[in-house]
């Protein structure tokens, strides 16, 4: 089920999220933007590049080093009736602003009794890049995956980065939007025409028939190149990546489950506690029956990431671990 | 001031009230009043207009009720009852009411704070003549929340109010050991906000600085900060006998004491006689019971309800 509209023009990961961006500050104007370097800069990855030349200051502006503060700021506003999408440079520094994301934004809602709604998109960017150490480069998506109240998104490629970014934007609950920095720069195709990819829906990336692998963000493009060196050796993977973690789409994972019987889940955050620990119990509640071989998880190592270029590969799964790991869940009865 | 007397003179019975029924058993979890401290959320409410906003601390029954809220409400929510601001499912810590600008009580400390800065982003976006109060405590003002909120206020000129109340004491921590200069309006002035020290229990001085920095804030020139030196004549909360006040800071508050204060001016300024004063009291003590009455009554929110209400969780 590749998502394309009409077969169309290909664009980077970061001008895919800038023309969302776009799109929505044009349609709304109680969409404004905010966060470090963002304005005449355009971003550390030039995803806000231009908007501050087409909306002005007032919607398009810098803010002060000050995350917990900016932060709140947004969540004010949306209280308030705007749509603000607030910038944090990397994930690693949303663990300054934890209380207005988990105690505020995650809260409002419920304890108002529906009153109250929270329409901010939290947009930050995490993984492994290229030597930049542990302080830059963490995967934390398993902390907000563990609140009520938030939605996480974390799209790999250009077409679901563009649509999921818009649904984002127009939803009345705070989203955490995870981008992966090593993406930025990859290309896909994006339709010129409009569309929105709802939240909750997973994309079969590939279809196959002897094992499930799920996969989100940085790890997908991984898992689409061990899937064609599986293929050549007799084993078609199907690929899913959920997209969105919360609402996760239980029902296609379970229904790829029970046509492969085989499943590995591939996470580039720390094995422990993570995401794919969540994912696996889902299905071995919802699917267990079905199951040839145990659900496999291969994750980060549980440690730091290291700065050395060589060490950090050995730290999140690379293309050849995901290809051992596939044979290892096929081929294990 | 007849009409700020009685907010405040129902700000004190309704937590005199409520304290009452917490011991009880009618009223659960945390608690913190407001006593001693009524003048402050009663002069600043009393400038603004509905449009304007305001956040508010875990010590908020006071703020709230100075913005307008219903006793009825506010007892049913304190009551954990369905028909509560909150459906029961906040309480005391995080009474709200978002269709009236109350941006709500909250439970972390300094919190409040960027989500003023943050209504206030919004009206500045819109271009629009409002502006918003925020509440903090003298222990608010030592945590980076208050502190970032001000730089940005202060950075992006927005029409933001900060109150500080500084009622001398975090918990149990007296303020001469949680920071060395203990005149916290300097705050602002470090960061470039025009910010005053006044004797918050006197609700006509904290009312006639609070309007003045209201109106110029609606003129586009804030923000303002204005600390209000008060008291906390109990503990933290219901449960803390607070017997590490002094006796000397007690005794002196006893007599200045808000509704003292207040009372004395209705006599010298407002002409109102002991007996005026007593009718007034007494109208207010009647809709204190009735909306005690009320809350008393009113329903739980069913388990069928609450399945229905986080179904879409």
């Amino acid at each position: 089920m590749v998502n394309v509209l009409n077969a169309a023009r290909e664009l980077m990961y970061r001008e895919a999220l800038n023309e969302a961006l776009k799109e929505e500050m044009d349609r709304d104007d109680k969409v404004f933007i905010m966060g470090e370097g963002i304005a005449e800069r355009g971003g550390s990855y030039k995803v806000t590049e231009g908007l501050l030349e087409q909306f002005g200051s007032k919607r398009v502006f810098d803010t002060p080093i000050s995350e917990n503060g900016f932060t709140g700021a947004g969540v004010g506003a949306a209280l308030t009736g705007m749509r603000p999408v607030v910038e944090i440079l990397f994930v690693d520094f949303t663990m300054l602003i934890l209380d207005q994301l988990i105690n505020q934004a995650a809260k409002f809602r419920f304890m108002s009794g529906n009153t109250a709604r929270v329409p901010m998109v939290l947009r930050t960017q995490g993984g492994v890049g290229n030597g930049l150490a542990a302080q830059h480069s963490q995967s934390l998506e398993a902390i907000f995956y563990h609140i009520p109240g938030l939605k996480l998104v974390m799209p790999s490629t250009p077409f679901d980065a563009k649509g999921l970014l818009k649904a984002a934007i127009r939803c009345d609950d705070p989203v955490i939007f995870i981008e992966h920095k090593l993406l930025y720069m990859n290309k896909g195709e994006v339709p010129e025409e409009e569309y929105i990819i709802p939240l909750g829906q997973a994309d079969i990336k590939k279809e196959g028939k002897d094992l499930t692998i799920i996969a989100w963000s940085g790890m997908v493009p991984k898992v689409m190149e061990a899937a064609e060196i599986l293929m050549k050796e007799g084993i078609n993977a199907e690929v899913i990546d959920p997209r969105s973690l919360v609402p996760l789409d239980k029902m296609t994972i379970i229904n790829s489950v029970k046509k492969t019987e085989h499943v590995l889940i591939v996470q580039e955050a720390v094995r422990r506690g993570g995401v794919g620990s969540d994912i696996s119990s889902i299905i071995q509640e919802e699917a267990f029956d079905y199951l040839d071989s145990p659900v496999k998880i291969l994750g980060g190592l549980n440690i730091p990431c290291p700065f050395n270029l060589n060490l950090e590969k050995m730290v999140v799964p690379q293309v050849e671990d995901i290809v051992r790991a596939a044979k290892e869940v096929v081929y294990s009865e | 001031m007849v009409s700020l007397y009685t907010t405040m003179y129902k700000i004190r019975n309704f937590e005199e009230q409520a304290i009452k029924l917490y011991r009880q058993g009618h009223i659960r979890g945390y608690f913190h009043p407001y006593l001693g401290e009524e003048a402050i959320a009663t002069g600043v409410c009393a400038a603004m207009d509905g449009k304007d906003y305001i956040t508010s601390t875990h010590r908020g029954h006071g703020h709230c009720l100075a913005w307008g809220a219903d006793l009825k409400i506010m007892f049913a929510e304190l009551l954990g009852k369905e028909n509560g601001y909150c459906k029961g499912l906040g309480g005391s810590m995080h009474i709200a009411d978002y269709t009236k600008n109350n941006l709500g009580a909250n439970g972390i400390v300094g919190s409040g704070v960027p989500i003023a800065v943050g209504a206030a982003l919004g009206i500045s976006i819109r271009k629009e003549k409002q502006m918003v109060s925020t509440f903090v405590s003298d222990g608010g003002s030592n945590i980076g929340s208050f502190l970032e909120g001000l730089n940005l206020a202060a950075a992006w000129k927005l029409p933001v109010l900060f109150v500080i109340e500084n009622n001398q004491y975090a918990v149990s921590t007296r303020i001469e050991d949680s920071t060395a200069e203990t005149e916290l309006y300097k705050r602002g002035i470090g960061f470039g906000l025009e910010s005053v020290r006044l004797d918050g229990n006197d609700v006509l001085e904290v009312h006639k600085i609070a309007k003045s920095f209201i109106e110029r804030c609606k003129n586009g020139e804030g923000p303002f900060l204005m600390e209000c030196v008060t008291f906390r004549k109990s503990g933290h909360h219901v449960n803390d006998p607070g017997l590490y006040l002094p006796k000397e800071k007690v005794d002196y508050y006893k007599l200045h004491d808000p509704l003292l204060i207040g009372k004395k001016h209705l006599i010298e300024l407002a002409g109102l006689s002991e007996i005026d004063i007593v009718e007034i009291e007494k109208v207010a003590m009647a809709e204190i019971k009735a909306a005690i009455d009320f809350a008393i009554k009113s329903p739980e929110m069913s388990e069928e309800n609450f399945l229905k209400f986080v179904e879409e969780y």
